[in-house]
């Protein structure tokens, strides 16, 4: 029971540190993406390629003056960002990252904690983070925020319907609400997904979930309520410093969670598209080594002076983690660990990919697709595939 | 174990709708009851009943309270102004109200005496799987008037909320 | 002593809804009058719970989610109603909005 609790409180620390290095070097990548979308360089000043950018945003966040307007209402001021930070973190905490790791005897998964209700556990959270939001626009005693708060908490509850009946879709196919049970009904190869298999595969349930799951965190093109150059920054116009750097957090945190759900629910979890007897092993190590050559290549015909000893530095060590993946002894947990994020990976791209490019809606225009169309769209996607689920067992 | 944990969550509970009766403010009030909420789909937990845990987050805590919070938000409420009722009615009320709570407690203690006694785990009938069950078979006439219900409730909000157009 | 008697959470239940009633009888802001009575209704769901796991059956749930499903329908619609109460006359007391007129 003792060792129980030590392992616990190791995969929380473990978790819990590489999730913030994940939030703060997500913001670098959004960045760098987004830049070289609009065609232009992004961050490169500050360490090789930008890479220290989260480091001076962090430093620079900490030591910004804080800044507290009068008037608002103290309690709810302080709290709002604590609460949207917390109910943003807490979801990870169910999330299964790969399988079983047999440790010296002592088994032990890649999950804090495995909830037979996890799915339910999931949508009670992001249900919870509504408040965040609401309290910070309404304590801020700004016209602005206010609006702002009430229309983003308004969108974040009615995106929840579709999103929980896109949820329901893939569980009539699995069977079961716990989120490791619901990756192992999708083991084998990628027609087990469940976005492709079934007597109704879940294509549309699973566009209606990334959609809604867009509309959830407040990204582009639902960004209306804290948007710049809308509202003057919506809910969290008068926040400053740390306070707004925890909305931030909250805000890929959330990204994270949901990115991480669309992997379990549809995407097959850990699983790799075809088993590793036929070669699933080699596609880590095809990536790491192409570009550790690519980018020793660029680093021999370098265009800027810093690059001809940071790309090559850059090539050796992907050349380094290729070799590692190659090993026969890490294949049982660093490759469905690799599958699992780089899925996640994928579906991040996604959202910093359309925020790049695509306009944002308008207040009136996202309420009404949401309770016109996706809403509608999502019950008829359960009706159907209730039907044929039906038929078939 | 159990013991510790309906003990704090309960303590909680009682603490947090305390508050909720004696805040002025009506946002304190809705914090405290979304306390009591929280506390309370714990000590579900506690009796085996998951499915009504979350449902109890979801529902109760996440969308009534919400609804709630943004009404009071729209209406902009202040604290409540102006004193109470007469000092005779509140003096003689609260004891009074003491005292309903001390004959409450004794009867269920009476008859509910210590062996009935719970533990964690015990029930596993109250997971999804069963609640289903239950709800499309046994509970089918129940669920299918309240899902008319919402129906009429939420054609009744839009109604009841909109701008008059004259 | 690892177990908690059924009578705790049937008292916590008789308190809350106690505490629910008192808020209801003495408190004169609408909100809070309707906030003392989700408060009643929770302490009824769980007393439903309880009784529940006494006798190893799930209806005790089914009830307690039909209880929570109708409370959610006249959240709805009580709040829609105080919306239109409070538009008419800035008052949010209960006490003022004692005649039919208007």
């Amino acid at each position: 029971m003792d060792f129980f609790i030590v392992v616990t409180l190791i995969k929380i620390a473990v978790i819990f540190g590489v999730l913030m290095t994940t939030l703060a070097y997500l913001q670098w990548v959004e960045r760098k993406v987004i830049a070289h979308i609009q065609v232009r360089p992004g961050p490169y000043m500050v360490g090789p390629h930008g890479l220290l950018q989260p480091l001076a945003d962090v430093i620079k966040l900490i030591t910004k003056e804080d800044v507290r307007p009068p008037f608002v209402h103290k309690v709810l001021y302080m709290a709002a960002p604590f609460v949207a930070v917390t109910f943003a973190l807490i979801s990870i905490s169910v999330i299964p990252f790969g399988p079983a790791l047999h440790v010296a005897g002592y088994t032990t998964w890649m999950q804090l904690t495995d909830l037979n209700i996890g799915v339910l556990f999931i949508l009670a959270i992001s249900s919870m983070g509504v408040y965040g939001v609401a309290f910070a626009g309404w304590s801020s005693n700004n016209k602005y925020a206010l609006l702002g708060g009430l229309r983003s908490s308004a969108q974040m509850i009615s995106y929840e319907l579709p999103m929980s009946i896109a949820i329901a879709s893939p569980l009539l196919l699995s069977n079961t609400l716990s989120l490791r049970g619901l990756v192992e009904t999708q083991a084998g190869s990628f027609w087990h997904w469940n976005v492709l298999r079934g007597p109704f595969p879940q294509v549309f349930a699973f566009i209606i979930f990334l959609i809604a799951a867009f509309a959830e965190t407040n990204r582009v093109p639902f960004d209306l309520p804290e948007a710049e150059n809308e509202l003057v920054a919506g809910f969290h116009t008068e926040y400053s410093s740390m306070k707004f750097a925890s909305f931030f957090m909250a805000e890929y945190a959330n990204m994270v969670t949901v990115s991480c759900m669309a992997v379990l629910l549809f995407l097959g979890g850990w699983y790799a598209p075809f088993p590793v007897r036929y070669g699933s092993w080699l596609v880590p190590v095809v990536i790491f080594a192409g570009a550790g050559i690519i980018a020793l290549y660029h680093g021999f015909h370098a265009a800027r002076r810093r690059d001809s000893y940071t790309f090559p530095a850059a090539g050796v060590i992907f050349l380094l983690v290729a070799a590692v993946f190659a090993a026969p002894m890490v294949r049982d947990w660093l490759l469905p660990l690799f599958w699992f994020c780089g899925k996640a990976g994928l579906i991040l791209f996604a959202f910093m990919w359309i925020r790049g490019t695509l306009p944002r809606f308008r207040y009136d225009q996202l309420m009404a697709f949401t309770w016109k169309y996706l809403f509608p769209a999502a019950m008829i996607n359960l009706l159907i595939t209730a039907f044929l689920v039906a038929w078939v067992s | 174990m159990d013991v510790i944990l309906f003990l704090a969550f309960a303590l909680f509970a009682l603490a947090c709708a305390i508050n909720v009766v004696v805040q002025k403010h009506p946002i304190a009030s809705a914090i405290s009851l979304i306390g009591v909420m929280g506390s309370l789909a714990v000590i579900y937990l506690l009796l085996g009943g998951e499915f009504i845990a979350a449902a109890q987050v979801i529902v109760y805590a996440g969308a009534i309270m919400v609804l709630f919070v943004f009404v009071i938000m729209l209406l902009n409420a202040g604290a409540e102004t102006g004193s109470a009722r007469s000092l005779t009615a509140q003096s003689l009320g609260a004891p009074l109200l003491v005292g309903l709570l001390c004959i409450l407690s004794y009867f269920v203690q009476r008859l509910f005496p210590h062996e009935f006694a719970t533990h964690f785990g015990e029930f596993t009938g109250g997971g999804p799987k069963e609640v289903g069950e239950a709800l499309f078979t046994t509970y089918l006439l129940p669920f299918e008037a309240t899902s008319i219900l919402i129906l009429i409730a939420i054609v009744g909000a839009i109604v009841l909320a909109r701008k008059e157009i004259d | 002593m690892a177990e908690v008697p059924i009578s705790w959470y049937l008292t916590l239940s008789a308190a809350l809804f106690t505490i629910g009633a008192a808020g209801f009888i003495f408190r004169r802001n609408i909100i809070t009058v309707f906030m003392s009575i989700e408060l009643m209704l929770n302490a009824v769901n769980l007393s439903f719970v309880t009784f529940a796991y006494q006798f190893k059956k799930v209806d005790g749930h089914l009830l307690a989610l039909f209880v929570m499903v109708v409370a959610a329908a006249e959240a709805a619609v009580g709040l829609a109603i105080i919306l239109t109460v409070v538009k008419r006359r800035p008052s949010m007391d209960i006490d003022e909005v004692s005649t039919m007129k208007n």
